[in-house]
């Protein structure tokens, strides 16, 4: 697993290094009037090259199915890399897999890695003494998290006990606890209200902030890339498909979020500012939907706008599902 | 930190005291009707493989002695396949601890203390009413036998486990050995026909466990196969046993992580 020549003086900045990555599953299926199965190599990985720098934020995006928990097992050492090259802090995961677990923190959002059936805070004893953390350190860092998680008034809860909101805050904290230098969170969001996933954000980029931590995550919540990333890459059946920063995959794709009124009255044109267009008017007038740009115009500024012109009965707002978003850049042929 | 993992477990299930009570009253039926089986057919013969029924009984409480101690610190490890299942797996992948010891910490489950009791009384009871004559070095193996059982026990549930790597519902098939090895141990070694001696001897050394010793400590003769120096065994067994099964385990890890899907 030699890396060339060129990146190895550079591979020490670098948080993550993939180079041409690739992770071929091995399927036995039966074959009908047959007593053998039928061996076939399914690709789940093929050809990822990224390198991200220490203290970036990265969004991983693709459909179910594009590679991204395949690419996350290979970064943190559950799985070996059918062919290329991973450095994850320098290291070898595989090989070196325990030694990296002191310097990475991961969440599986789908599986727990809390002790269900004991009070959330002595998971973190079990983690500190795991961690080698002395008890005022583990304390000390604990007493953060509960602050900025909201993890006060359950942490004597058993975690079977706890809601989907309130145990997801607490997984995010068993991954901190050993003030990672790499956070990797595999759908830290899913299933979790608007409050409890904002309250999430605000706190990773809080701990980034404080701790200058590198961020990855998978996400099929658009949400979470613009709110917690500064780059964006798409993964679609293994390979990369777009890798940039945040800004410049906005504007390429144009207005992504829109905005649906319903106004008191028929209108039939409304003057809305720059960023932002009329993508329909339905009922005679009464329902506008308009498209326009997260980044450029918030949506107060936009009902200002709207405000002057009729009065607004009822408004709803939809966040472009990231599904779409990589739709849009395969209808181009795969480039922006 | 080993201290820490094994006490929560403790201090988790002391949560459920209802469930922990009916679990080890179940414990106690189990093993006592066990032994109650042997009984039975010690009141048709009155030797069983050259063994009175306290012979039988020393045999039987040290068998169910040192499976019980090997239940309690690594009976999970054979679960393993449930793990993989669930992805529980990884989750333990991720931690700088090796996946071993947080299994076996994992569902250390107290209720197995039944079976500890019950043979430990057997176990002292037994060798009372059997004659025993303690010399210093019998003594020590007295002492002994139930912990390199124990260890012997471990190792085999490791095996267990670390098939189940290679094969996906291989729970059964492998409890096949352990529960089997369990069974083969509470019994006298002579009543099985040479081949199945020898297995249970030299592959799956669970004659080794209770059998072997009890000759030594009660100074009795042996059959073909297992001479009375043959209770000494049990720990370079133990040992020996765990050297495969450890590579065995780590050959499975690295499965896991390489090959497998």
């Amino acid at each position: 697993m030699n890396l060339p020549e060129q990146s190895s003086t550079h591979s020490a900045r670098l948080a993550v290094e993939l180079v041409r990555l690739r992770r071929d599953y091995v399927v036995r299926s039966p074959v009908a009037g047959s007593r053998r199965r039928r061996r076939q190599v399914v690709r789940a990985v093929d050809d990822v090259t990224l390198r991200i720098d220490r203290g970036e934020t990265v969004g991983f995006v693709g459909a179910n199915g594009a590679g991204k928990s395949t690419t996350i097992k290979m970064m943190t050492g559950i799985l070996q890399p059918t062919s290329g090259a991973v450095r994850v802090l320098g290291r070898d995961p595989v090989p070196e897999r325990r030694h990296l677990a002191r310097e990475i923190g991961v969440v599986f959002g789908q599986r727990s890695q809390l002790w269900w059936d004991l009070p959330l805070r002595d998971s973190y004893r079990i983690l500190g003494a795991m961690h080698r953390l002395t008890d005022r350190a583990r304390e000390q860092r604990l007493e953060r998290l509960a602050a900025g998680l909201d993890l006060g008034g359950f942490l004597d809860r058993p975690v079977r006990q706890l809601s989907l909101g309130q145990r997801m805050r607490g997984e995010v904290a068993a991954a901190l606890l050993h003030s990672p230098e790499l956070v990797v969170l595999d759908e830290p969001t899913i299933g979790l209200d608007m409050v409890s996933k904002e309250g999430l954000r605000r706190f990773l980029r809080e701990d980034r902030a404080e701790r200058g931590t590198t961020l990855f995550l998978t996400t099929h919540d658009m949400g979470d890339v613009e709110r917690l990333c500064n780059r964006i890459v798409v993964v679609n059946s293994g390979t990369v498909a777009y890798d940039g920063a945040l800004d410049s995959f906005r504007e390429r794709l144009g207005a992504p979020r829109e905005l649906v009124v319903d106004l008191e009255e028929p209108l039939d044109v409304l003057t809305l500012p720059t960023a932002a267009h009329t993508l329909a008017v339905e009922a005679g007038g009464i329902r506008h939907r308009i498209a326009f740009s997260g980044a450029e115009l918030t949506v107060p500024t936009l009902l200002t706008a709207i405000g002057s012109q009729a009065a607004v009965r009822d408004l709803s707002l939809s966040e472009p599902a990231i599904e779409d978003l990589v739709r849009q850049i395969y209808s181009r042929g795969g480039r922006l | 930190m080993v201290r820490t993992l094994y006490g929560s477990r403790i201090r988790s299930q002391a949560t459920f005291r209802t469930s922990f009570l009916a679990d080890l009253l179940g414990q106690l039926l189990v093993v006592s009707t066990e032994f109650l089986e042997l009984w039975v057919i010690l009141t048709q013969v009155s030797t069983l493989g050259g063994m009175t029924l306290t012979q039988v009984a020393v045999v039987y409480g040290l068998g169910a002695l040192a499976f019980g101690i090997g239940d309690i610190l690594f009976g999970e490890i054979d679960g393993l396949s449930t793990q993989i299942k669930s992805g529980k797996l990884e989750t333990l992948l991720i931690r700088p601890v090796p996946v071993l010891l947080q299994i076996s910490s994992l569902d250390l489950s107290l209720r197995r203390i039944g079976r500890i009791v019950v043979g430990l009384a057997m176990y002292v009871t037994a060798l009372v009413l059997a004659g025993f004559q303690p010399t210093a070095a019998t003594l020590l193996l007295a002492v002994l036998a139930p912990l390199a059982g124990a260890l012997l026990f471990g190792a085999l549930f490791t095996v267990a486990g670390a098939l189940q790597f290679w094969l996906v519902d291989g729970r059964e098939f492998a409890n096949a050995f352990t529960y089997g090895g369990n069974y083969v141990a509470t019994t006298p070694g002579a009543v099985f026909a040479l081949p199945l001696r020898a297995f249970f001897t030299f592959v799956i050394p669970a004659t080794l466990i209770a059998y072997a010793p009890t000759l030594t400590l009660l100074e009795l003769p042996g059959p073909a196969l297992i001479p009375a120096w043959a209770g000494w065994l049990g720990l370079p067994a133990a040992i020996v046993a765990w050297l495969l099964a450890g590579l065995l385990w780590r050959a499975g890890i690295r499965r896991y992580t390489g090959a497998g899907g």
